[in-house]
């Protein structure tokens, strides 16, 4: 085991390689480019021994990807945001392939309007596809669950391929300290892939993703993989278990930091954990018996490790880094219907909507969402969901706003003259 | 070709690998075409398919193929040709697959997705020197969904979505003009009705490597306005009066040869004048320009082509 500093991009990339993987489809975006230049150039140096094809598309990308997998090799790729919606039609199919791979992805905003700063609403457009999807807060995490993200994804009770999503730049360009397993850790902890029946060879020929015809057979495989995605819940258990025996890092499926006796927790996913750990120390030490519940599995769903992780807290803020447009936050809407009727359930969920397009949240917002959850669990009403948004960030917007219209006028004088 | 197994009809495969009974309609040229593919290609062959008639050749739990099969998406099939084609590469370099094990790639498309919304990733994978076959079906036309115009469509005919008193109005696009363009290994016309040439054409197709193009006609009941018996027929026409040439490009020859050419050709409105989606020249009252403009366009291609 060594210790170095590396990035979220690195950490991803250091995970592909220990996990031996054969194949890697690949295609440019920022923030994501990192991860295959680093494959690409470990290759080249034949300290990897697998092939990395660039395609012309995400869409061909995760089209080749699936069809690798099929093909029974172990596959890793890599997208962010926009690549992520461009391979949209076929992250939805190649789920139903039951041909397991892992997919990172750099979580970036969507346009319009285009950006290249994170938050989440790429990765959970990707929500009902059949992809399963850990969420990292730390590079060594990236590293550990690429690990871990093959061994549950390729158990024979589950094979679905699996998101492993970092926040771009945030997490993507941050150098922290990260231990990388020994290659004999990972080779016991990892076996290679046993693609078993679902693979295509001259002896033993396969039709893959063939059509149906009528509702029954098509309700059938589909509840069928949403059945897998499930019971991928304890398998992950299992595998997180075993990483901890091979590696000695504990990696559950749901963090529950400060929650035993907590009154407020906050809930979120990613590299925002480590901020909102912080606060919930900073609020401890004012005597506000605060806690962090964040999934690391979004899915499947760990529902149940969440409740129990909620039980007995009044009053829960809910910061989605994303929005579901004329609805709001998407984590808000899974945590009520995970909670409603549950025994011990909060008695407010607050809804927070943040940290969009990279915006950073502050301890003193941590603090605030902190009061006015508590308030709403004491009071038993919940206040409206709310925008992080200072006065000072929408005085910015109208100065841009008054150059645009300014520009503007200037251009229609001249037109004039 | 003179090397050709296939000197005669009666060297041709008598008994068939592909499955009857499938969805296909009555009568259609594609799945003519395909019945002779398949069988020169042989079984050890993993048919890569993007949406369209052919896909639903494979409804389950029934498929007419011997081999493998892998339907993907519309845009998408020589990207998954290619995922295919390098995991068995891969297993057989490294070791975990026995080199018998292996399998041809073929991609297998309609006009739809070969002459439009395919053509990134068909571009693509003939820019990376992909190993393998393309076999579109061309039926000149969105057919699955009811015969709305394609850029495959030739002009003047009628379609689902060109129901003005001339039909289409643009040429047809130039698919093996776009293939030769982008230099691949090897790239051919053919079509059911003239078996010899097209079983000569995948046996050479089948012989090279690299990225390959079989674009065979593909007459079409439905979506043309015919009777499923005159198939064949309205095939041979195609050919005989030029609209269909038979022609293939080696890469390394770099030119193009015309395999069967007819002399003198048939005027165009033999071939036409049995379809429903040109009768409209025809009746009420014949479109003349129309229809001059069609044979001009057939003879200017066979002028250039000496």
């Amino acid at each position: 085991m060594s210790r170095r500093l590396l990035t979220g991009n690195a950490a991803a990339a250091w995970g592909a390689r220990l996990a031996r993987i054969d194949y890697a489809p690949a295609f440019p975006i920022t923030p994501q480019t990192e991860i295959l230049e680093a494959l690409g150039g470990w290759i080249e140096a034949g300290e990897l021994d697998a092939k990395l094809v660039l395609l012309e598309s995400e869409h061909s990308m995760i089209a080749a990807a699936g069809a690798a997998a099929a093909t029974g090799v172990r596959v890793f790729t890599a997208t962010s945001s926009q690549g992520l919606l461009y391979g949209m039609e076929m992250v939805f199919t190649v789920s139903g392939w039951r041909a397991p791979f892992v997919l990172v992805n750099v979580s970036r905003g969507l346009a319009t309007p285009i950006t290249l700063e994170p938050d989440h609403t790429d990765v959970l457009a990707a929500r009902d596809s059949g992809f399963l999807q850990i969420h990292c807060a730390t590079s060594q995490e990236v590293l550990d669950s690429v690990l871990l993200a093959y061994r549950f994804g390729e158990d024979p009770r589950v094979r679905l391929p699996v998101i492993v999503n970092l926040d771009g730049f945030h997490l993507s360009f941050t150098r922290e300290p990260v231990e990388i397993p020994t290659p004999e850790a990972v080779d016991a902890f990892l076996p290679p892939f046993d693609a078993g029946a679902v693979r295509f060879r001259a002896s033993h020929p396969v039709s893959q993703a063939v059509a149906v015809l009528g509702s029954g057979p098509y309700s059938y495989f589909r509840y069928e993989t949403h059945l897998a995605a499930q019971g991928a819940l304890c398998v992950y258990d299992e595998a997180a278990a075993a990483f901890a025996r091979a590696c000695g890092r504990e990696w559950p499926a749901v963090e529950a930091y400060r929650c035993d006796d907590a009154e407020l927790a906050f809930f979120l996913i990613g590299s925002l954990a480590t901020r909102a750990r912080d606060a919930v120390d900073r609020l401890r030490e004012a005597g506000v018996r605060a806690g962090l519940v964040r999934p690391r599995l979004l899915r499947p769903y760990p529902a149940a490790a969440i409740a129990r992780a909620l039980e007995g807290v009044l009053a829960v803020a809910v910061v989605d880094q994303n929005l579901s447009m004329g609805k709001g936050g998407v984590l808000h809407a899974e945590l009520a219907s995970a909670l409603w009727g549950a025994p011990g359930a909060p008695r407010a969920l607050v809804s927070f909507i943040g940290g969009l397009g990279g915006r950073s949240v502050t301890l003193e917002e941590f603090r605030e969402m902190a009061e006015i959850a508590l308030r709403a669990g004491r009071e038993g009403r919940t206040p409206p969901p709310r925008l992080l948004y200072t006065a000072e960030e929408l005085r910015e917007v109208r100065k841009l706003q008054a150059i645009a219209h300014g520009e503007r006028a200037a251009l229609a004088t001249e037109g004039r003259s | 070709m003179s090397e050709t197994r296939f000197q005669r009809m009666n060297d041709l495969p008598s008994t068939h690998l592909l499955g009857g009974g499938t969805a296909m309609c009555a009568g259609c040229g594609g799945l003519q075409a395909l019945q002779l593919v398949y069988d020169v290609l042989g079984a050890k062959t993993l048919f890569v398919n993007a949406a369209g008639c052919m896909t639903l050749l494979s409804i389950y739990p029934f498929t007419p193929f011997r081999g493998s099969w892998l339907y993907t998406a519309m845009a998408c099939a020589p990207a998954g040709a290619q995922g295919a084609r390098d995991a068995l590469d891969l297993l057989v370099a490294k070791g975990r697959m026995p080199k018998q094990e292996d399998l041809s790639v073929v991609v297998l498309a309609g006009d739809g997705a070969s002459y439009g919304m395919g053509l990134s990733s068909t571009s693509a994978a003939i820019d990376r020197g992909l190993d393998f076959l393309y076999v579109c079906y061309d039926n000149e036309g969105y057919g699955n969904t009811g015969q709305q115009a394609s850029p495959a469509t030739p002009p003047g005919a009628r379609t689902a979505t060109d129901g003005s008193a001339s039909g289409v109005a643009r040429p047809k696009k130039d698919l093996f003009g776009l293939w030769v363009a982008n230099r691949p290994t090897y790239v051919a016309t053919a079509s059911g009705a003239e078996p010899l040439d097209l079983a000569r054409k995948v046996e050479k197709a089948a012989s090279l490597r690299g990225p390959r193009l079989l674009l065979v006609h593909a007459p079409c009941p439905t979506g043309w306005g015919f009777e499923p018996a005159e198939m064949a027929e309205i095939g041979r026409l195609a050919v005989a009066s030029g609209v269909w040439p038979l022609k293939e490009w080696e890469r390394d020859t770099g030119r193009v040869i015309h395999t069967k050419v007819r002399r003198p050709r048939l005027p165009v409105e033999e071939y036409l004048s049995r379809q429903g989606r040109f009768r409209h020249l025809f009746e009420p009252a014949r479109n003349e320009p129309v229809l001059a403009d069609i044979q001009s366009g057939v003879d200017a291609y066979w002028d250039a082509a000496g």
